[in-house]
This record gives C-alpha cells, structure tokens and sequence, in this order.
C-alpha cells in the first residue's frame, strides 16, 4: 500500500460483476495507486463480497473531482427518491 | 552493458513453483532463470502493491535475462486466487499485507535459491513502491541478502499515528540492522517517499555507517519505471535499470 489509505463499510444489495449478479456485503474505499486508470492515486471503490473470493467485486476507479461529483450525485438522488416516497400518492389523496 | 553477445547460446526458464514462505505456509512463485549450469547469483523479487502481475514476471524475467535466479513469491497467496487485480484489490481493502508475512515469504524465497546447485550463494532483493519499503525490510530484519534495492519505497518514515497492527513499526527503525549494501533510486516529485523523507533515510544509514547508493531524479514521480503509467520517465527508467545492474553485478557477481 503506497497510501494505506481505506474505508470499509458493511452493503446490503446486489453488484454485477464478470459472472454476473452476486449479493454484496462489502465496499472497500480506498485512495490509492489504480489498476487501470491513468492516474497515480485515484479514488478507488470496490464493491465485493468476500466470502465469493476476490473474482466478485463491482469496481470503479476515479480521479477526485470525479468521485465528488459521485457524492453529490448520490446524495441528490437518494434525497429525491426518499422525499418522493414520503409524498402522499393521488390515491391516497383521494 | 549486454548481458550477452550474439555469438553465444541463451536460454530461460520461467514457470510457477512453490516456495515455502512465512509460517510454513508453501506459496506460490515465478522463477525465471537463464539455462546452463552457472552459478548464478539470485534476486528474490517481491512484487509491488498493484499485484503478483504481468509487470512483475516481466521483471522477473528481466533478471534472468541478465543472468540471474530470479523468484518472485505470490506475497498475496494466502488472500486467495484469482485476476491479480481482484487479488491486489482485496488486499487493498484488507488494509495490505502484513509486515511479517511478506518477511517470511522473503525468507523462504532467500532459502530456496540459496539452497540450488545453480546458485552461487549470493542472493538480492528488489522492489518498487510498497516492495522497495519491504526489500529495505527484508534487507534490514533478515541475514542472508548481499545486496538489496529499494525503488521509491514510500511508508519506511511513519509517524506513531500511521503505524498499523500489519505495519506495526517505521521501517527507518530497522536501519542499525542493515545487513547489506542498499540502492535507493528516488523521484524529486514523489509524494510518498518525499525528497524528505529519503533525506531522513539517508541520515540513518549515514549515522549507522551503512553502505548505500541512493540516486534522486529530477522530473520524476513515483513509479517512473513503469511504462505503462503516465509516471513513466524514459530517461530515468532507462538510467535507473543500468545503475541496478551494476550495484547488483558489484555485490552479487563479482567474487568475494
């Protein structure tokens, strides 16, 4: 680890990875050296479950200004959806 | 420097074996070794944070190619199999590999090619980014190396509150127990190791009488010989391979 730099938090939900849905238990956050992209640290996520062994991971890696837009864009939506769901439907208005 | 001329045979070998590493745990390794019946100094090669990749059995080969027994143990084996990406991502998230198993692992590796009839008993170790800091560890916590090379090993100068249970000690504190001359090739840019903290190495093994080479290149970042990354520096990769070569003719080849 060049930063050693990571965050872990337990999922519940599903991730699709090369063999396809698998049951997510796991998200590794680290901010670290990326395999793929052209960068020296990136914001990586990994969403795993490891008792599936270290084929079932969902993974992104990102540079900064990406990942914030990540953030916020979750954030947003998250905070859409539930407000929407706590909005009274037409039916039950009438 | 040619580690050979057109007019002579050339031969490698370069396959999967096992080794025996920490706790007696039997790893897997590459061993890349050129034909014939030597002796041939050693390198054990220990591969860099990103994985037990196809970068390191480049290098692997690499050194055999320039006459050397060159092994590079699987330091991840025991957190399973797959791509060496998934693996490396796994150990990432695990918070890394710990100090002591990738000790034991350098070990055993350092054993086994001592132990070949093809050896000529002197043995290097070599590693880039996370493997340059546990090539200086290995060279520090471990008797039997002739000569080790340290590229950009950052995390060898730790404050109390970067300490781990897996890097439960500063690596710098090791230094006293040096066991053999070392070469550091650095990048002015590098954020982890900083100018700085290789100045705080180099005080170190100055203070201890250490026998070291360290060079710093301008323009250059972490990990500038990968040239696959945009960290690559092709005058200082190319620069940094010759002097490797030499530090390790000098220390593993040459008679004693």
């Amino acid at each position: 680890m060049c930063t050693g730099i990571v965050e872990t938090a337990e999922m519940s939900g599903s991730g699709k990875g090369p063999q396809g849905w698998f049951k997510l238990e796991q998200v590794n956050v680290s901010y670290d050296h990326p395999s793929d992209a052209q960068l020296e640290h990136a914001l990586n996520i990994d969403f795993v479950n490891p008792k599936e062994g270290p084929g079932a991971r969902v993974a992104v890696e990102l540079n900064p200004a990406s990942a914030r837009k990540l953030v916020d864009a979750i954030l947003t939506a998250l905070s859409r959806g539930q407000a929407s769901t706590k909005q009274p439907t037409l039916s039950t208005v009438r | 420097m040619h580690p050979y001329t057109t007019d002579m045979y050339e031969g490698m070998l370069a396959e999967t074996v096992t080794v025996e590493g920490y706790k007696g745990d039997v790893i897997n390794a590459y061993f890349a070794r050129p034909l014939g019946p030597g002796p041939f100094p050693g390198v054990v090669v220990i591969h860099h944070m990103p994985g037990w990749d196809e970068l390191y059995r480049e290098m692997t080969r690499k050194f055999a190619h320039h006459g050397y027994l060159a092994l590079s143990p699987n330091i991840y084996y025991r957190f399973g199999h797959g791509s060496p990406e998934d693996v490396a991502a796994k150990v990432r998230g695990s918070g890394g590999v710990a100090d002591d198993s990738v000790i034991g692992d350098a070990e055993g590796s350092l054993r086994l090619l001592k132990s070949l009839p093809l050896s000529n008993k002197k043995v290097g170790v070599f590693g880039t980014c996370s493997s340059g800091r546990q090539a200086f560890l290995a060279a520090c916590r471990l008797k039997g190396f002739d000569a080790a090379v340290d590229c950009w090993g950052g995390r060898i100068v730790l404050s109390k509150e970067e300490l781990t249970p897996k890097q439960p000690v500063s690596p710098i504190e090791y230094t006293k127990d040096l066991s053999c001359p070392l070469l550091g090739l650095f990048g002015e840019e590098d954020q982890n190791p900083t100018p700085q903290h290789v100045q705080l190495l180099e005080q170190e093994l100055k203070k201890y009488g250490k026998m070291y080479e360290f060079h710093m290149y301008p323009k250059a970042g972490h990990g500038f010989f990968y040239y696959d990354r945009p960290a690559y520096r092709q005058e200082a990769a190319i620069d940094g391979w010759k002097k490797l070569f030499l530090f390790f003719e000098r220390y593993l080849r040459a008679p004693s």
